[in-house]
């Protein structure tokens, strides 16, 4: 991995679906080991990246979040085309977890209560701008196939570290220690 | 004094007496056998179907909370086979209800959760069945939540058992099935329910909690509950 064309480095890139940013707080939290990941690999893509358009030829992306919208959707299926180690980045993106909570009552449910209910002027259901919600938010593997699943809300900076340095290396990820969903 | 079986427990000579079970002989030789539905003390019925071993010469899998020693068994409790079953029956106990362990008050003390974690699952194969179930908060101080009751009995046991009021039991069938007090009634108005707390200390998941508990809070105080035997909390 990331050696096919001779002297390059990985490219890794990281993309946040439904989720509240925890994971990507706890990625920051590697601290100056992220200096360490930085010197081994180019970032080419990610919420800490100005770059518009998910590039080509990503050797590992992490994935932050549930697919709960069309938007969700149309990115994920890209990044997969694009990467070749996907992995499924906290709970989120392994059981929908959070976002998932409105499954039992359904997208409408919760639509209505927003924009309906709780509105206090112009109470309508947006049809531009805001992407349409799915029917229900689902796991990332249940829409595109996933290498690599770590769970936690959100995953430790060491299990991260663990498993990006790993990955870079062209090695797959340990098996998590005491990894657990919440 | 029943009599000696003697057997064989992952190549351990084992001996036990005739009325114990091969979870209990097990357990009292340092085998490790993981169970959700099992409680020292409460009567055992094998519903989680954790504790499956397999027997030599049979090809069934057989729970071990409720299968008797015998006169030269050989037993197997941890293979392939049994892990990727493990992995199965604990995946479907959180894809029958709605599990969110980030903001569940057993976060970090539930047993199934450990359950998850040392059986290394970290994400489900099968589709969620995403049921709307309801929430009995109609108790002065304990919930009921539906969505994290994996239905193991351990309440009703214990409520029946030792409290001896019998309010809880299990209604329905398959996936329909539903934890239920005094017939269907509200857990509040019950009749029978004497408050005890019983089945909260009992309760292996974040399904029946003390109310003002919030995530990762509850801790479950097993030692006031003397005649049970086992304290243990994932
Ligand atoms: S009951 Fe256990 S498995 Fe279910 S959400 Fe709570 S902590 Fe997670
Ligand atoms: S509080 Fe006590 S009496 Fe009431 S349901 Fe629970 S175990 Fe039974
Ligand atoms: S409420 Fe708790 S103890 Fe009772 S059946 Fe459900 S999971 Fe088991």
């Amino acid at each position: 991995m990331g050696a096919d064309h001779a002297g390059a480095r990985p490219r890794l890139a990281t993309i946040w679906l439904d989720g509240c940013s925890g994971c990507h707080m706890s990625l920051l939290d590697m601290d100056e080991r992220l200096i360490e990941v930085l010197a081994r690999a180019d970032l080419v893509y990610g919420a800490l990246v100005d770059t518009k358009e998910f590039p080509e030829g990503v050797d590992v992306t992490l994935v932050e979040g549930a697919v709960s919208s069309q938007d969700d959707l149309r990115k994920i299926r890209q990044v997969r085309e694009r990467t070749k180690v996907l992995v499924a980045l906290g709970d989120c993106a392994v059981t929908s977890n959070v976002p998932g909570m409105r499954n039992p009552i359904g997208a409408r449910a919760v639509l209505e209560r927003a924009y309906l209910e709780n509105a206090t002027v112009n109470p309508k259901i947006p049809d531009q701008v805001v992407p349409a919600l799915l029917a229900e938010s689902l796991p990332v593997h249940a829409w595109v196939p996933v290498d690599v699943f770590v769970t936690g809300c959100p995953p430790s900076a060491d299990r991260i570290f663990e498993v990006v340095s790993s990955l870079l290396e062209g090695r797959s990820a340990p098996a998590g220690q005491e990894q657990r969903f919440g | 004094m029943s009599e000696v079986r003697t057997l064989v427990i992952d190549g351990h000579d084992v001996a036990a007496t005739a009325d114990q079970t091969v979870l209990s002989a097990a357990r009292e030789n340092g085998i490790h056998i993981p169970t959700l539905c099992h409680l020292q003390g409460l009567s055992d019925i094998g519903a989680c179907r954790l504790c499956m071993v397999e027997l030599e010469g049979s090809p069934r899998l057989v729970a071990s909370c409720v299968t008797r020693v015998e006169e030269g068994m050989r037993v197997t409790t941890v293979s392939e086979r049994l892990n990727a079953y493990r992995r199965r029956v604990v995946e479907m106990f959180f894809l029958e209800r709605n599990h969110v362990c980030a903001v569940c008050v057993a976060n970090g003390s539930c047993e199934l959760q450990g359950a998850a974690r040392d059986l290394g699952l970290d994400h489900f194969e099968l589709a969620p069945l995403h049921p709307e179930v309801a929430v009995d908060a109609t108790h002065e101080r304990f919930v009921l939540d539906q969505n994290r009751c994996i239905l193991c009995s351990r309440c009703v046991r214990v409520c029946a058992e030792v409290e001896g009021a019998h309010t809880w039991d299990i209604q329905g069938r398959g996936a329909d099935a539903r934890l239920v007090s005094d017939l269907g009634t509200p857990w509040g108005s019950s009749t029978t329910c004497t408050s005890c707390g019983k089945c909260v200390q009992v309760c292996p998941t974040g399904a029946l909690f003390e109310k003002g508990r919030s995530v990762a809070e509850p801790k479950a105080r097993r030692p006031y509950l003397p005649y049970l035997v086992d304290h243990s909390r994932a």
